[in-house]
């Protein structure tokens, strides 16, 4: 009877740590600076985007983002855990706390925001789903696709705009879903799919690592709207306003004309904004918890969005995509941040 | 009174044992019931929606191999079944594929042949002993480096191997083909009762009749004489390639065939070493005593050592076939669309419902392999010893 009795107590005790555990929501905050570095959900590998390295070091402008919430928090860029998710996974990752935010190129939609229980905190790359083909086939427009094997990516929302583009347009297509990115490079070179359809940053991505780039070719249609953006778990508001602001705090940086090059001297600056910004009015930083020179650090170590933008995905690099969408707003553009006061 | 049931449960061994066992499923009842509670109140604690509400919603995605109609507009519960079906039809083909596989090549290792009994041990090793994910993979990458869809080539007149599948000419069943169906299966029924009458009469009299020719003959010819007396009401579609892809006809797709290769293969290795553990298992007097008796070898195999073996081999099978069907849920490797893909995979990530579409899908699965036990443990029942023996 009393080993039934301790049993009894025993698997009464392990239930209720499990709930206390299970029930313990302390903020992300306090989490991330108590483990002593960021978890941060990236892609699992899209050169320009999120990528590491021949050196093993994380690469892109969604990683950038990781590194500038880093920088933020501890005052060091480097203190990020990549934890790479496939499309599939990546909420489900964030959801159950595994990663404190999910920065991997990924739609900001209703659904997601609002169902998913996750918080869109801002637009770090202006996207649309395109289509490339190989040149040989002829085709100059995406109408002329009728009949195509398409690859896509399953569990994205290109997967929804395919169907509704196909559908609107009388067309028909066969659907040769696979599960990442580098399979659907495989199939389509393999000839498996004639068309490859993902946002148009994929593509460019995709097609700067073939063997023979200018084989390729991306439609001109742009089916859908993609605000690709960091997300975290909805109901900490806190820890979204650090990551919202460390991500506007590159945009102003670029609209202020502040680079990782003259952040020094710009602290001399007499522009308000810029002294707010750098934190040498103090107070800005303690309204979000944390140390004034947090937006110093970020665009001295990560450097501002245009360097970002430039260094992993501009004209310059092997993807070579136009900034378009993604200029500043005085510059053509939509990227828009809100002020700094 | 009180006492003394207080007394019996604690010293009478039987209602001690009952106390127990009833103690215990209690609590792992309580156990479970207090985790879903947890997960409930986590879910709503993070604003995560839950129900099954979802099944009713248009899934706004294309499935493309598929045995039912399915476009972007059904609902998920259709996707559903598409799954299943596409699951059911893999893990059917597979068995079906891997279990004739199977007998072939454990019979073959027990042949007197030194080439063929050492090359069907050399796949036995070798395919039992690589991860079948791996396997799938490599066929489905051989299939991938087929010839593209213009340099198609044409094996038979409308037929057509390329990397996006097999193309085929798919049958047009026109008016009075249900008329040859139906004599197809009236041969059948009757060639059953001519084998009783024949058996009957061979028992009655010691003659031997050629029963298996008659019967092949009558289920072979009489479709045959009816297509003919109906006015051939049959017709083909031929695939043409027209733009992008082959209009038209029927389409194995390599995604099928991938997995089919890589889980029969894999499969047929086990159940070979079960047939040939079977027939070993038959011990050589009786082999031997029929022999004596002056039957033929093909006449020992199919009366003396089959009936016998079989007996050993059901039970191993069964969980063979388990497995086969368990690991038709690997097609997500190379996206066939099977139930742990479409619904399991996209379905889950368009909606977030993860438990309770990993509930229905590990369900789903449990019924198909409770299913499938329940037949071989009939089929495992007829093949016993009846009687007291």
């Amino acid at each position: 009877m009393t080993k039934i009795k301790s049993l009894f107590i025993s698997l009464l005790l392990t239930l209720g740590v499990s709930t206390a555990i299970a029930g313990s929501h302390g903020s992300t905050h306090d989490l991330v600076k108590e483990r002593g570095k960021l978890m941060c959900g990236s892609n699992t590998g899209l050169a320009g985007f999120g990528a590491p390295n021949d050196a093993g070091v994380w690469e892109g402008i969604d990683v950038d983002v990781c590194r500038a919430v880093a920088a933020a928090v501890f005052g060091d860029a480097s203190k990020v855990e990549y934890v790479p998710t496939t499309s599939k996974v990546r909420f489900t990752v964030l959801q159950s706390g595994e990663i404190d935010m999910l920065s991997r190129n990924t739609t900001w939609t209703l659904s997601r925001d609002v169902d998913l229980g996750l918080e869109f905190v801002g637009v770090n790359y202006y996207d649309g789903q395109g289509f490339m083909v190989s040149k040989d086939l002829g085709v100059s427009s995406a109408m002329e696709l009728d009949g195509a094997s398409v690859c896509i990516q399953v569990g994205t929302t290109t997967e929804m705009n395919l169907a509704d583009f196909f559908k609107a347009n009388g067309m028909s297509y066969e659907s040769v879903p696979v599960e990442t990115n580098s399979e659907a490079d495989a199939a389509y070179t393999a000839g498996r799919c004639d068309v490859y359809t993902t946002d148009a940053s994929g593509l460019y991505a995709s097609r700067a690592g073939y063997p023979d780039p200018s084989a390729h070719v991306v439609l001109p249609e742009i089916v859908s709207k993609e605000p690709l953006g960091p997300a975290v778990r909805h109901g900490d508001s806190e820890w979204a306003d650090i990551v919202r602001w460390s991500l506007n705090a590159m945009i102003i940086g670029e609209e202020l004309g502040i680079t990782s090059g003259n952040v020094d001297e710009m602290k001399s600056s007499n522009n308000p904004e810029v002294l707010r910004l750098l934190g040498v009015d103090a107070g800005y930083g303690a309204m979000l918890g944390l140390s004034d020179d947090w937006a110093y650090n970020i665009l001295s170590q990560v450097g501002n969005y245009s360097e970002s933008f430039e260094k992993h995905i501009g004209p310059n690099t092997p993807i070579n995509i136009q900034r378009g969408l993604n200029a500043l707003y005085k510059d053509g553009g939509i990227l828009y941040a809100p002020p700094f006061r | 009174m009180e006492s003394y049931f207080v007394r019996k449960l604690i010293f009478d061994e039987k209602s001690r044992s009952l106390l127990i066992q009833t103690l215990v499923i209690g609590l792992f009842a309580l156990f479970i019931y207090l985790i879903a509670q947890q997960t409930a109140y986590n879910l709503e604690k993070r604003g995560i929606s839950s129900g099954f509400d979802f099944l009713n919603i248009s899934a706004g995605y294309d499935i493309s191999i598929r045995l039912i109609p399915f476009t972007s507009e059904d609902t998920h519960l259709r996707a559903y079944f598409v799954g299943l079906l596409n699951t059911l039809m893999i893990a059917v083909c597979g068995c079906f594929l891997a279990t004739i596989m199977g007998f072939l090549v454990g019979v073959i290792r027990l042949s007197s042949n030194w080439l063929f009994r050492n090359i069907a041990y050399v796949y036995v090793e070798f395919t039992r002993n690589v991860p079948v994910l791996l396997q799938i993979i490599l066929y489905y990458s051989i299939l991938l480096h087929l010839p593209k869809i213009k340099q198609a080539i044409e094996i038979f007149d409308g037929f057509f191997l390329t990397n996006r599948g097999f193309f085929t000419p798919s049958p047009i069943f026109k008016d009075g083909f249900s008329i040859v169906l139906w004599s197809f299966i009236v041969a059948i029924l009757a060639s059953i009762f001519i084998k009783r009458i024949l058996k009957k009469k061979q028992e009655q009299t010691g003659k031997q009749y050629p029963i298996f020719y008659i019967n092949s003959a009558l289920i072979i010819f009489t479709p045959i004489l009816f297509y003919y007396i109906m006015g051939r009401p049959l017709e083909f579609d031929t695939p043409v390639l027209k733009g992008f892809n082959f209009k038209g006809g029927m389409v194995i797709r390599p995604e099928f065939l991938g997995m089919l290769f890589g889980l029969s293969i894999y499969t047929a290795a086990f159940i070979s070493e079960t047939v040939r553990s079977g027939i070993i298992a038959v011990s050589k007097g009786q082999r031997e005593a029929s022999q004596a008796l002056g039957l033929k070898n093909n006449l020992v195999m199919r009366l003396i050592v089959i009936p016998q073996a079989l007996r050993v081999i059901i039970p191993p099978l069964t969980s063979q076939y388990l497995n086969l069907t368990k690991n038709s849920s690997l097609g997500i490797a190379i996206g066939y669309a099977d139930l742990v893909h479409g619904f399991g995979g996209i379905s889950l990530n368009q909606t977030g419902r993860a438990i309770e579409i990993m509930l229905m899908v590990m369900l789903t699965y449990l019924t198909i392999s409770l299913t499938i036990s329940l037949f071989m443990n009939i089929y495992n029942k007829s093949v016993q010893f009846k009687g007291n023996a």
